[in-house]
């Protein structure tokens, strides 16, 4: 039988960090997609541009290296900040950037250049006339949006949707070396403590297959639901 | 009828894409009952003078009035816009159009295209709305389609659905653009049918059609455009039987 010399406990709740840092990763991800789409959409020339800076340098330098500098430079910034307002006004503010919220920051802001892209192609795939139809029976941008816009966008971003979040689910792997304890990090601990890496690597492979398979079926189901109506089906 | 106000009046509608003129100055007044037919050439004006009365497109000038109210613009760096986009969408909640690519929402099905304007932009309860919806259903006789998507339709069947979502609007004025150039020749008739008894009971439309014999039967007036700018107007009778202008002439000979 397995046995995990009692890290089994400490696996789990690493397992939880995971979990957690993955879905609200994924939450702030689409929330910056949607609005990176949207700015590279415009039709004014400022938000287009800095949304294009944004997924050109995210997209461009390794994870590794933008999770270290947001890690180190985001806490510096933050003290930049603070001090200057404590200057100004004396208040008297110390923000500490914990690791999980810096890995959430950072897996976010690096996956919502990636859902940027996909929603930005998934709303240019909306038929235009599906879109002249909402305004011209009276409805407002956000009407328009909500109910015609998104919905029918959804069908052509979630295949992209679905890849990116697999990808997202493995790059939290990251978050070790900022200090947090995932998953990955207490196996290495516990392998190095135990020079028995394969029993705890494996139960972790494990644990990411099965999350990856139980969202495998969400997506399926959602991709069902979005499809409706969709050529037929 | 004096009191009244006139459903839709346009005035002096000009507008350019890049170098071209498309519209040179185009007026036009619908009145209740009205069924007021564009014709000519592709290329003449037609699509796009109708989709200045909604706004679709931006007329770069002219004026626009809806049941009696005016619409009003700014100039912007891009253009000239409408200064209060609150009145627009009222505007538009009056003027339904049909379109010529008939742009049934895909994601749902025929009934839930006919209630969704009816709901959200005019705030009618579900109930009343499904009810009005399946009366309308009815009339275009697409009662066993109500659940089906559009992709499941034929194309008559989906142009007839786009009808009855604009006649759920309870609508001022109807526009028609180009309803039946998309359609398989014997699919027209089905739609023709239908719009010529909403002439009949005395909606107010504004019609863009290559149906001469439609424009001949049931419109108040037709308009011929040529080049943006209106070359002959008047009733069927004057515009149609006893053309004046020669391009007028040569457009209405049969050409095969």
């Amino acid at each position: 039988m397995l046995d995990l010399h009692g890290y089994g406990p400490r696996l789990l709740e690493g397992a939880g960090v995971t979990l957690q840092l993955a879905v609200l990763s994924l939450t702030l991800a689409l929330i910056l997609g949607l609005l990176t789409a949207s700015a590279k959409l415009s039709r004014h020339w400022l938000p287009r541009k800095v949304a294009t800076l944004y997924t050109t340098v995210i997209r461009g330098v390794p994870d590794l290296v933008l999770m270290l500098l947001l890690f180190f430079g985001g806490q510096i910034l933050l003290n930049i900040i603070t001090d200057a307002i404590y200057d100004r006004f004396g208040l008297d503010w110390y923000i500490n950037l914990n690791a999980f919220a810096a890995g959430v920051i950072t897996i976010g802001f690096i996956f919502g250049a990636y859902m940027g892209e996909t929603f930005r192609g998934a709303f240019m795939a909306v038929e235009s006339g599906q879109i002249e139809a909402g305004k011209a029976y009276g409805m407002t941008p956000w009407l328009v949006f909500r109910r015609i816009q998104f919905p029918q966008m959804m069908r052509h971003a979630l295949p992209g949707i679905s890849n990116n979040w697999m990808v997202l689910l493995k790059t939290t792997a990251l978050v070790s070396v900022i200090g947090l304890s995932d998953m990955v990090r207490i196996a290495a601990e516990a392998s190095r403590a135990t020079h028995e890496p394969f029993t705890f690597l494996i139960p972790v492979a494990i644990v990411y297959l099965l999350i990856a398979s139980v969202s495998e079926w969400l997506f399926v189901w959602l991709q069902k639901r979005y499809n409706v109506g969709f050529g037929g089906r | 009828m004096a009191d009244t106000p006139i459903p839709l009046e346009v005035r002096n509608i000009k507008k350019r894409f890049g170098e071209t003129d498309v519209l040179k100055g185009l007026s036009l007044q619908a009145r209740k009952g009205d069924v007021i037919t564009f014709i000519g050439a592709s290329g003449s004006g037609k699509s796009t003078f109708l989709r200045c009365m909604n706004l679709l497109e931006q007329p770069d000038e002219g004026d626009l009035i809806v049941h009696g109210e005016e619409i009003r613009f700014k100039q912007t760096r891009r253009g000239r816009e409408p200064q209060d986009n609150k009145q627009v969408v009222r505007m538009r909640a009056k003027l339904s159009m049909v379109f010529q690519s008939f742009n049934l929402w895909s994601h749902m099905t025929l009934l839930e295209n006919i209630v969704e304007a009816p709901i959200h932009v005019l705030g009618k309860s579900r109930k009343e709305a499904t009810e009005h919806a399946h009366s309308l259903l009815e009339r275009v006789g697409l009662t066993a389609r109500a659940n089906a998507y559009p992709a499941q339709m034929s194309g008559g069947q989906q142009q007839r659905g786009a009808i009855a979502r604009a006649l759920a609007m309870d609508p001022e004025v109807m526009l028609f653009d180009e309803p039946t150039s998309a359609l398989d020749p014997e699919l027209v008739g089905d739609v023709l049918k239908v719009m010529r008894d909403l002439a009949n009971e005395g909606r107010t439309m504004v019609v863009v059609t290559h149906e001469m014999g439609f424009a001949r039967d049931v419109s108040s007036q037709v308009i011929y455009l040529h080049e943006g700018l209106i070359e002959e107007s008047g009733s069927p009778e004057q515009v149609l039987v006893n053309p004046v202008s020669p391009r007028l002439k040569q457009f209405l000979t049969p050409k095969y």
